[in-house]
C-alpha cells in the first residue's frame, strides 16, 4: 500500500501504519485518525466493497440500463431485438400521449389514494386505536390475523382472493346469497382496492400502535380529567403528537402501493383493462407484448411520479416540524 | 467526500458503457461441429408440458419413452447422455415470454418447443437459426423423415425459406357439440351446419334448457390467440378473406371484418354466449371446464380440445362420456361457398415444432436428439392409442383407422385449411383483433369496434398502406 501524506497534514507520529494509508487528504478535524478501528480507508473500503458491487449490479446497473433503453426502440423479439435503434425521446411522447397510459395512471392514483392514503392508513390507525386498551390476548390474536395477511405469499394470497370473489362457487357469493354475481368483472377496482386494504394493513398498524405508545400518558391523563371526548383527544393530543409518523407511513404505503403488482395475479389488469394500473400495464407491454424499450421509458416516468409524491410529502414533514 | 463522488462516477461510467452493449453480438460463426466426438453428453428438452397437467401426454411421452429410449441407443455407441425434461405449464404467452429471454441469453434447453408461429419474430431477433446452419454439413437435408412431413406443414416451421425446426404435428379447427344436449332440444345427432345461420339456429334451440350456454365462441384478450385461432380467424376466411391476403395486404375495417365482428354481436347480445366469461382471466379454462360438465352445448376449438382436454383419462377437463356425447362437425363458411377459395367450409391450422438452441454446446448430438424424436417409430409412440394428426404422412396413414375424430380432420379438414401468416408483426395485429372482439362483447358496435381496429392497426404498421379497407 502506497504511503502518500500530503505535505498540508502530518501523520500522528504514533500511529500504526495502516491507519495513515490511503493516499489523498486528510481531514485535520479529524484529529489525526482516520477511524476508530484502524482499518484505514483502503481496508474499510475492501469491506464494504462486496456490498458495494451487488449493490452496484442489482440497483445501479439495472436502473441505467433501463435509462438505456429507453431511448431505444428494444423488443424482445423481432428485429428490434437484434438491432434495436436510437430513438430519442419518442417513447416518451408516446406513452403521455397514449390513452392506455394515461387511463393506467389514472387507475394507479385511484388505487393508491384509495387502498392506501385513506384504507390501510385510516384501519391501521383504528386497530391501532382500539387495541391500545384491549386485552392481551384479543390484542395477541387481532395482530397475528393482521399480520397473517400481509406475510403470506402474493400468489396463495390472490388464489384464496380469486376463489372468494369466484361468481359461480365462489365464498362471497355463498355468504350473501347472489350466486352468479362476477365481482372480479362487475366491481374490479373495488375489489383491488379492498384487497389491497385488507393485504396492507399490518405496516401501518404497527407502526401507528409504536407511535400511540410515544405519546405521553400524563396528556391523555389530564384530557381525561377535563371531560374530553375521545375525538376532541384524538384530535388536540394524539394527532399533534403522531403527526410526523403519519406523513411518514403515508409517504411509505403511498410508494409501496404505486409499484405493487399482486393486483395482477387477481384480475391480470382487469376486464378489458379496468384494473390495469401502471405496475401491470409495464407486465403487459413489456413483457407479454415485448415492447421493451416502451416499457423501460414508462418505468422512468413512474419513477419520476413517485420522486414528485415523495417531495411532496417530505415537503409537508418538513413544514410541520 | 471527494473520492467517493469520483468513485460513484467512475462506477457509473463503467455501467454505462456496459449498458452499451446492447443487442446481440454479430454472428459469431460457432463450430457446429464442437464436441461432436464427446462421450458424456449432456441435453435438456423444454416443452410448455408438464405430467399431470397440460399436455401430459406429451410430457409422459418424453420422459418415459424419448429419454430412456435415447439414452440406451446411445449407450450401444459408447455415449453417455444425460437429458433432462424442463416441463412447464403455463399459458403461451408467459412460456412465450420466458423462452425469448433463455433464447435472448444464449442459455435454455437444447431443443425447445416452439408455436410455429413465432418462428419469424424469433429468427428476426436472432434467436434461432436455420437447422443447417447450427448442425452444418448435409445431415439435416439428408434426414429422411421431410419426405414424410407436406410442404405445408414444413412452411409452419420454416422462415424465408430457410427451416428453421422440425413440425411436431399439425391441426385443424372443428365445432364440438354435445350430443346429449342437442338431443334435448330436438336437434339432430349427425349436426353439420352450411351457414352460420345453421349454427345460430341451433344455438336458439339450446337456449330453451335451463343452465346451458349454448355457444362458447372464444372472444376478447384474455384468451390470447386462442380467440384469434379458435375465434376469429376460422370466421373471417368464412367471408372469404385471410387476414394477409396474397396481395399483401391486412385485413382492416372491411366488410368481411364487420361481417365475422357481426357474428360476435349477435351471439353475445341475444344471450347466446355468456360475455362474462369472455371477460374472466380464466376464462378459456372455465369454459373447457363447463363443455366437460355439459354445461355448453356448441364450441369451437382444435383437435387440442379432444385429445388433450376433454380426454376421459388424462385430459385436463376430463369429460368420461366424451365418446359418446361429443359431436363434431365442420365450421361453416358465412354462406355456402363465401369461403375463401370458394369453400363451402373453413378451417384454419396451426401446430408447433421444436428447434435447436443456437447455442447449444452439442450441435450434432441434439439434431441426432431431434431427428429420433421425429422419427416414425417415436411418433407412433407419442400417439399411441390415441388420436393426434402427427406431421408424418406414414404414421398418419397407419393410424388413422384408430380415431374417428383424427380420420375426420387429417382427411376433411386440413385440406381446407389456412394458415396464418409467418410475418413477425402478426402477434400484433392478432392483439388487435382480440380487441376488437372484446368491445363487441362489451356492447361496441360492430362498425365502431372495426374502426378503433383500423386505427390499431395503422399504429401497429406505421400507416394505412400494407391494409385493406372498404
Amino acid at each position: 500500500m502506497a504511503q502518500t501524506t500530503s505535505p498540508a497534514t502530518e501523520a500522528a507520529p504514533d500511529e500504526p501504519d495502516e491507519s495513515a494509508s490511503g493516499g489523498g487528504t486528510r481531514d485535520p478535524a479529524d484529529g489525526g485518525e482516520t477511524d476508530v478501528v484502524g482499518l484505514g480507508k483502503w481496508r474499510a473500503s475492501a469491506f464494504v466493497a462486496p456490498a458495494m458491487v451487488l449493490v452496484a449490479v442489482f440497483l445501479v446497473f439495472p436502473a441505467l440500463w433501463t435509462l438505456y433503453i429507453g431511448v431505444t426502440n428494444y423488443r424482445l423479439t423481432g428485429v428490434a431485438a437484434r438491432t434495436p435503434e436510437f430513438v430519442g425521446l419518442d417513447n416518451y411522447t408516446q406513452a403521455l400521449g397514449d390513452a392506455n397510459f394515461l387511463n393506467s395512471l389514472y387507475l394507479t392514483l385511484v388505487f393508491v389514494l384509495f387502498s392506501a392514503v385513506i384504507g390501510q392508513n385510516g384501519l391501521g390507525f383504528a386497530l391501532a386505536w382500539r387495541l391500545q386498551d384491549a386485552r392481551g390476548w384479543v390484542k395477541r390474536l387481532v395482530e397475528s390475523l393482521v399480520l397473517l395477511a400481509w406475510i403470506l405469499p402474493s400468489s396463495i394470497v390472490a388464489f384464496l382472493w380469486i376463489a372468494l370473489l369466484d361468481r359461480d362457487s365462489g365464498t362471497l357469493n355463498a355468504l350473501l346469497g347472489t350466486p352468479g354475481l362476477a365481482w372480479l368483472i362487475e366491481y374490479p377496482m373495488a375489489s383491488i382496492i379492498i384487497f389491497n386494504i385488507w393485504r396492507g394493513t399490518a405496516f401501518s398498524m404497527l407502526l401507528y400502535s409504536a407511535a400511540l405508545a410515544s405519546v405521553p400518558p400524563s396528556q391523555l391523563e389530564t384530557a381525561r380529567l377535563v371531560g374530553a371526548s375521545r375525538w376532541q383527544t384524538l384530535r388536540d393530543i394524539v394527532f399533534p403528537h403522531v403527526r410526523g409518523h403519519v406523513l411518514t407511513n403515508t409517504l411509505l404505503i403511498s410508494l409501496w402501493t404505486f409499484n405493487d403488482f399482486t393486483p395482477f395475479l387477481i384480475t391480470a389488469g382487469g376486464p378489458n383493462g379496468r384494473t390495469e394500473i401502471l405496475p401491470v400495464y409495464i407486465y403487459n407491454t413489456a413483457i407479454t407484448g415485448g415492447e421493451m424499450g416502451y416499457g423501460a421509458a414508462v418505468s422512468l416516468i413512474m419513477l419520476v411520479i413517485n420522486l414528485i409524491i415523495a417531495m411532496f410529502y417530505l415537503r409537508l414533514l418538513r413544514e410541520r416540524k | 467526500m471527494h473520492r467517493s463522488v469520483c468513485a460513484v462516477a467512475l462506477g457509473s461510467v463503467l455501467a454505462l458503457t456496459a449498458t452499451a452493449c446492447l443487442g446481440s453480438d454479430p454472428e459469431e460463426e460457432q463450430d457446429s461441429t464442437r464436441n461432436a466426438d464427446a462421450t458424456e453428453v449432456s441435453l435438456t428438452i423444454t416443452a410448455n408440458a408438464v405430467a399431470g397437467g397440460k399436455n401430459a401426454e406429451e410430457a409422459e411421452w418424453i420422459e418415459n419413452y424419448v429419454i430412456p429410449t435415447f439414452i440406451e441407443q446411445q449407450a450401444e455407441d459408447g455415449v453417455t447422455v444425460t437429458i433432462e425434461f424442463q416441463s412447464s405449464g403455463v399459458d403461451d404467452e408467459e412460456y412465450k415470454s420466458r423462452i425469448a429471454l433463455d433464447l435472448r441469453t444464449g442459455s435454455g434447453a437444447d431443443i425447445v418447443s416452439i408455436d410455429g408461429i413465432w418462428v419469424g419474430e424469433f429468427a428476426d431477433a436472432g434467436y434461432i437459426q436455420p437447422l443447417t446452419d447450427v448442425v452444418g454439413g448435409d445431415l439435416v437435408d439428408e434426414w429422411d423423415g421431410w419426405e414424410q412431413i407436406n410442404d405445408a406443414v414444413q412452411a409452419n416451421m420454416s422462415f424465408n425459406d430457410e427451416r428453421y425446426g422440425v413440425p411436431a404435428g399439425s391441426d385443424g379447427r372443428v365445432l364440438f357439440f354435445n350430443k346429449a344436449l342437442f338431443a334435448q332440444a330436438g336437434l339432430p345427432e349427425d349436426w353439420q351446419p352450411t351457414s352460420w345461420e345453421d349454427v345460430l339456429e341451433a344455438g336458439r334451440a339450446l337456449q330453451g334448457i335451463e343452465g346451458v350456454t349454448p355457444i362458447q365462441l372464444n372472444a376478447g384478450t384474455a384468451m390470447g390467440e386462442a380467440t384469434t385461432m379458435q375465434g376469429a380467424l376460422p370466421l373471417l376466411v368464412g367471408t372469404g378473406a385471410e387476414i394477409y391476403g396474397e396481395d399483401e395486404l391486412w385485413q382492416g375495417n372491411t366488410q368481411n371484418i364487420r361481417d365475422v365482428l357481426g357474428l360476435y354481436e349477435e351471439i353475445y347480445t341475444t344471450g347466446l354466449g355468456d360475455p362474462t366469461l369472455q371477460q374472466e382471466a380464466q376464462g378459456r379454462d372455465k369454459s373447457f371446464a363447463e363443455f366437460a360438465a355439459g354445461q355448453i352445448g356448441i364450441l369451437m376449438e382444435g383437435d387440442y380440445f379432444w385429445r388433450s382436454v376433454i380426454e376421459p383419462t388424462a385430459g385436463v377437463a376430463p369429460m368420461p362420456t366424451r365418446d359418446e356425447d361429443v359431436g363434431y362437425a365442420m365450421v361453416p363458411a358465412m354462406e355456402p361457398g363465401s369461403g375463401i377459395n370458394g369453400q363451402d367450409f373453413v378451417s384454419m391450422s396451426g401446430g408447433g415444432g421444436r428447434v435447436l438452441n443456437p447455442a447449444t454446446e452439442f450441435p450434432q448430438q441434439a439434431w441426432e436428439l431431434l431427428a429420433f424424436m421425429n422419427s416414425a417409430e417415436a411418433t407412433k409412440e407419442l400417439v399411441g392409442d390415441g388420436a393426434r394428426l402427427t406431421q408424418r404422412d406414414d404414421v398418419n396413414e397407419e393410424i388413422l383407422a384408430n380415431d374417428p375424430l383424427l380420420s375426420f380432420i387429417a382427411e376433411e379438414v386440413v385440406p381446407l385449411s389456412a394458415y396464418r401468416p409467418g410475418l413477425a408483426v402478426y402477434p400484433e395485429v392478432s392483439l388487435a383483433l382480440q380487441q376488437a372482439t372484446l368491445d363487441v362483447v362489451t356492447g361496441v358496435s360492430p362498425e365502431d369496434a372495426a374502426a378503433t381496429y383500423q386505427t390499431a392497426l395503422e399504429q401497429v404498421l406505421g400507416g394505412a398502406d400494407d391494409i385493406a379497407s372498404d
